[in-house]
């Protein structure tokens, strides 16, 4: 029988090495094998390497407030003022100067919007919503048209900067979604030509990039129209989004609609429903409420991809951000420019992204399927 | 007896048929015919007025111009090419290039997509924010801007031609790319095919030893030889092809550099910014790839003894590659397909190249149809070996 003695420890008055505290923190998270104190060490030398200058550059030895560009000559920290001088230019482009608070608050309705539509509770309002946005966006359309009220008329030519962003994203995005339902209906669908002209479309619009889509609607929409008909760029460029946009979409709902289980269809066929009242009554209302999470992640794709639209001439955010450092005296300061462009790019994509991982794991809590 | 009384009753009621037109089969037919006729009669209008007004600008239709001379010179790409050279020249010109960005960008998006997908996971806290802090700033802010970003950065930053940075012989950065040494003999020949001799070889040896490996558990040593093969190898040709030295040197010239081999500052911002974001991207695929594998896998690894970079190896990562193999497919089309961006920063690839043909030329719709077709060519290429690929590393079911 082998006979269990248990080994003095060589050292039973030394109390145990600590497991909590700031100390077994950083012991179990930052020290716990050599390979991970090397790691834990390289990184510490990068961040030491890096963030001092950073913040050297972006606060310390940074000009802040209205200065002319010669202050800023030979200072090795960032120029803010170009910032100053220039946020108007960047956020609302060549929109008439005294005009500014009307994109400033038609942005402000489209964030209320945008928003708005987030709050899970206001989802409640149901078909209402549909209305408050058809409300919302006509309110837009005045205040940045004019032309009524008292207001001056502006040409959607001078439209400009973030609200342009948020009118490309909002105007894709919204408008792609019937579309996109009825694409993935049709690929879902038991008659072959429907089906076969579905997946063609879907198909040959995620196989190409979409600069070519929007190549297409700068330089082919007008041979495809009638003779004398032209329309606007603006219009060119929301009308290849929306056909973009329409494809990815309709692979999303494609997967909501694949996710609903058998039993739900032929219990809708068994009622005696018509095909669109089963879908519209009972497969959409379920495949729809599963898809909002990827649908979101949709949109800050095509958040993003508006920037696109400055290869067609459009004044999107990104656009008129390196028009304002073509600015002669303020050329040196683009790394400031993208900084200021890419933050509020960011805030936007990362409070959605956010969003959508919440709404993820909010929508399977208390689902009974 | 009641059954049969019964079925002749359902018989007896059974010839009130419903009528023709709420047939389902009816039905289908009459609206494929009606979608059908409606999508051709768009095409048709839309077809009519595109001949309309092109016969109206006297624009040629048809790939006839493909045979003209292009008449524009392309700033770089890996066949010969001038200006006197033909419109299907530099369209098969601007592919390579397409392919040549694309390909570069798959492999550093992969490589450096694992490393950070397996670092956000890492139990060391500091790690495993820096990925996080990487991820989260890279796939939030458009591609396009930090193209615009690096592109900026390298033009502005890095010095110009006179000034460029040399720490290693024959190798010049400054903001017109990187300027490096070209071997300069036919005799550099015999070396390459050694190393890619050598190299077959590695993966053959590999593969005997994982073979024997999985039959009687014995570990054949792998490492050693190969490194063998790849030194012996390489210098056995260098013999045989007479010891060549010459190298074609950039030389620094006026205000550029001649000679020798560059890779240019539009590449270089393209591939950098294609690769850092799509990594961004693959490293969240990878990360839940990995947190898909249970646990008990992890635990189960971890009782049979196996280190952690171990059970990763060979437990965890073989299981994760079945999730993350599919949208990481889609990646690799996104990037391959974002390339096309390189027309904001002058790279030369097919949209650009295109886009300028398209402009010469007038011809606008068989410009984008080209495109379209590169792409759609393209896309389908890379679906097709990943699909093979994931087919391969599927789970047998038995």
């Amino acid at each position: 029988m082998t006979e269990r003695t248990v080994q003095p420890h060589e050292d039973w008055s030394r109390p145990p090495a600590a497991t909590t505290g700031a100390i077994g923190w950083m012991r179990k998270n930052l020290f716990s094998t050599w390979l991970n104190s090397a790691m834990t060490l390289g990184a510490l030398y990068v961040l030491l390497t890096t963030i001092p200058g950073l913040i050297q550059w972006a606060f310390i030895d940074a000009i802040w407030g209205d200065n002319p560009p010669e202050v800023c000559k030979n200072v090795p920290g960032a120029c803010w003022s170009f910032i100053y001088e220039k946020y108007r230019f960047i956020l609302f482009g060549v929109y008439p100067w005294e005009e500014h608070w009307r994109p400033l608050l038609a942005m402000i309705i489209f964030l209320t919007l945008i928003f708005g539509s987030c709050i899970k509770p206001l989802w409640a309002l149901g078909k209402w919503i549909i209305a408050i946005w058809v409300v919302g966006l006509t309110m837009v359309g005045i205040l940045m048209w004019g032309g009524i009220l008292g207001m001056e008329y502006v040409d959607q030519s001078q439209w400009g900067g973030l609200p342009l962003t948020l009118f490309l994203a909002t105007f894709g995005a919204v408008l792609s979604f019937p579309l996109a339902i009825l694409l993935a209906l049709g690929r879902r669908s038991n008659m072959p030509a429907i089906k076969a002209i579905c997946v063609a479309y879907i198909e040959l619009i995620r196989g190409v990039p979409l600069i070519s889509i929007l190549f297409m609607a700068s330089v082919m929409f007008p041979l495809f129209l009638p003779t004398g008909v032209s329309i606007d760029k603006l219009l060119r460029a929301v009308v290849g989004l929306i056909l973009f946009s329409a494809a990815y979409g309709a692979e999303i709902v494609r997967g909501g609609l694949q996710a609903i289980p058998r039993g739900q269809y032929e219990a809708a066929d068994a009622m005696g429903l018509t095909y669109w009242q089963k879908m519209g009554k009972v497969i959409l209302p379920q495949a729809l409420r599963i898809t909002i999470p990827p649908m979101v992640n949709g949109f800050i794709g095509g958040f993003k991809d508006t920037s696109l639209v400055l290869i067609i001439g459009l004044f999107d955010l990104l656009y008129t951000t390196r028009l304002a450092f073509q600015d002669v005296n303020w050329r040196p300061y683009f790394v400031e420019g993208y900084v200021f462009c890419a933050l509020i790019y960011f805030c936007f994509c990362f409070f959605m992204s956010r969003y959508s991982q919440w709404l993820e794991r909010d929508l399977v809590k208390g689902q009974n399927y | 007896m009641t059954i049969q009384h019964q079925s002749s009753d359902v018989q007896a009621a059974a010839p009130a048929r419903a009528a023709f037109y709420n047939d389902p089969t009816v039905r289908a037919i009459f609206w494929q015919v009606v979608v059908c006729g409606a999508v051709l009669a768009l095409i048709g209008y839309l077809v009519s007025n595109a001949l309309d007004n092109l016969a109206r600008q006297n624009i040629a239709s048809g790939f006839a111009f493909l045979d003209l001379p292009a008449g524009f010179a392309i700033g770089e790409g890996m066949i010969d090419y001038d200006p006197s050279n033909t419109y299907l020249r530099a369209i098969v010109l601007g592919v390579l290039n397409t392919i040549k960005v694309a390909v570069a960008g798959i492999i550093f998006a992969t490589i450096i997509g694992v490393i950070v997908g397996v670092a956000r996971l890492s139990p060391n806290w500091l790690v495993a924010r820096f990925a996080t802090v990487y991820i989260e700033a890279l796939r939030n802010v458009p591609l396009l801007l930090q193209l615009f970003f690096w592109y900026a950065l390298l033009v502005e930053a890095l010095p110009i031609a006179r000034e460029a940075y040399g720490p290693i012989m024959g190798f010049y950065l400054s903001n017109r790319g990187l300027n490096v040494p070209l071997p300069d003999d036919i005799g550099f020949v015999f070396p390459l095919v050694g190393l890619l001799l050598a190299i077959a070889g590695s993966v053959w040896l590999y593969r005997r030893n994982k073979r024997i490996h999985d039959a009687t558990g014995e570990t054949p040593n792998t490492i050693v030889p190969v490194l063998i093969m790849l030194v012996v190898f390489p210098f056995l040709g260098w013999v045989a092809g007479g010891f060549p030295t010459a190298f074609d040197t950039p030389e620094l010239k006026g205000f550029s550099f001649n000679g020798g081999g560059v890779v240019s500052a539009e590449f270089m911002a393209l591939w950098l910014g294609l690769t850092l974001y799509t990594a961004s991207f693959i490293a969240e695929i990878v990360r839940s790839g990995i947190q898909a594998v249970t646990k008990g896998q992890w635990e189960a690894a971890g009782a049979l003894g196996l280190r952690r970079g171990q059970i990763l190896r060979f437990v965890v990562l073989p299981q994760a590659l079945r999730v993350i193999i599919p949208p990481t497919t889609s990646q690799y089309l996104n990037l391959t397909k974002n390339s096309s961006l390189a027309v904001a920063i002058g790279y030369p690839d097919i949209v650009s190249i295109a886009g300028t043909t398209l402009n010469q030329t007038g011809q606008a719709i068989e410009g984008i149809a080209i495109i379209m077709a590169v792409y759609l060519t393209l896309s389908l290429s890379i679906s097709a070996f990943m699909n093979w690929y994931n087919k391969k590393i599927a789970l047998v079911d038995r």
